[in-house]
């Protein structure tokens, strides 16, 4: 019963401040999508609409195909809890340069804020989850590095884990619960994929 | 029987990946597809991925598809039913994507918990738009996969192999008993 201060919004854009060609983000669907994006929507993001689940995996085949690259995979509690054995596979990869910043509010946001298993235990009829902690599952995974960031005097350590700790890093940062406007990315996943690879490899 | 007289079909889906540049090959342990992955663990060239199901395997050839590297998916036809949400990102990214699927339920198979999915792999894949290929000669296999392979990555497909069972011989479960 944590009350989460930090906001997600301008927490992400501090964490993607001055992105260059060096930075390739993964943003899974729902909130996470619409935070990089009102950071600043760039081609070197690959921010999801669908495919629940996803972004930990294809971090790790982007953060594979670009050793010399830096790979941030931004998601939610609840997308990452339908995926949890995706961080052990990142585990038996040990990739270097792969981030993974789970914001963690929780809540099932897009379905309307329902209790995800990271609320916690005894909550109330509604409100009822596992207490589950996503930094405890991913280090017993194999994932060494991870922390957990509640404080605003934390987030600037953050920021530089984030972007340039030796890999794989694992940061579950535990966010308010806003409402918060939707600011979407182009939407047509190919159109996406090309203008990543097209900045990326210099074709699509 | 099959699987005995012809041991070199896998070897050669081996240098069919080889041919085509994939340097990232996800699986999920296998007994079919056993000796290929273990060539492509003592590659070089090419990094393989365990998975803890398969559908990440969608979404780790979706990130090396951006990234500039070729992929290929190793499952058991057991394994397909797992990937049929995560199967709509080739389709919604439109990314080059190989998937070798060893049959189970397939021809003379012993586990009746086998068949229901066995049998629905060829019609779900079909319904989330895969490529079907079908191999049950091991003098096919090399032409097959390298087929599917040029589907995949030069035409743009999202395309399954489906190795019979025929091909891979069926499990002996009361030899296996009887050891």
């Amino acid at each position: 019963m944590s009350k989460a201060t930090l906001q997600r919004r301008p927490l992400v854009k501090k964490i993607l401040e001055s992105a260059d060609d060096n930075l390739l983000v993964i943003a899974g669907l729902g909130s996470s999508n619409w935070d990089i994006t009102e950071a600043g929507d760039r081609p070197l993001n690959m921010p999801l609409w669908g495919a629940m689940g996803a972004p930990v995996s294809m971090g790790l085949g982007l953060a594979l195909a670009q050793p010399n690259k830096r790979v941030l995979v931004i998601t939610g509690d609840a997308d990452l809890l339908m995926s949890l054995g995706s961080l052990a596979t990142v585990a038996t990869q040990q990739p270097d340069n792969l981030a993974i910043v789970v914001l963690d509010n929780e809540k099932f946001g897009e379905t309307g804020n329902q209790a995800s298993h990271t609320s916690p235990l005894n909550n109330g009829p509604t409100e009822s989850g596992a207490g589950a902690d996503l930094a405890l599952i991913a280090k017993g995974c194999g994932i060494a590095d991870v922390g957990t960031v509640r404080e605003a005097g934390e987030v600037a350590q953050l920021v530089k884990d984030a972007r340039t700790r030796k890999g794989p890093v694992f940061r579950l940062v535990k966010v308010m619960v806003e409402k918060l406007d939707f600011v979407m990315p182009p939407q047509d996943g190919a159109h996406l994929k090309d203008r990543f690879r097209q900045a990326l490899l210099g074709h699509p | 029987m099959n699987a005995e007289t012809s041991a070199d079909w896998r070897d050669e889906i081996f240098e069919v990946f080889q041919t085509h540049d994939i340097k990232q090959v996800y699986h999920v342990p296998d007994a079919g597809h056993s000796r290929l992955i273990e060539h492509c663990q003592r590659s070089n060239a090419i990094r393989t991925v365990p998975l803890t199901t398969e559908e990440e395997g969608i979404a780790l050839a979706a990130g090396a598809w951006l990234g500039g590297q070729r992929s290929a998916l190793l499952m058991q036809s057991s394994g397909v039913g797992n990937t049929i949400n995560m199967m709509g990102l080739t389709k919604t990214l439109r990314f080059p994507f190989l998937t070798l699927i060893t049959m189970r339920g397939d021809w003379g198979e012993f586990n009746s918990w086998q068949y229901p999915m066995g049998q629905g792999t060829p019609k779900v894949l079909e319904a989330m738009g895969v490529l079907l290929y079908s191999v049950d000669k091991a003098s096919e296999v090399r032409g097959t996969v390298d087929a599917a392979a040029r589907s995949a990555f030069n035409g743009g497909q999202s395309v399954a192999v489906l190795l019979r069972q025929k091909l891979i011989g069926i499990k002996d479960f009361a030899k296996k008993a009887a050891k």
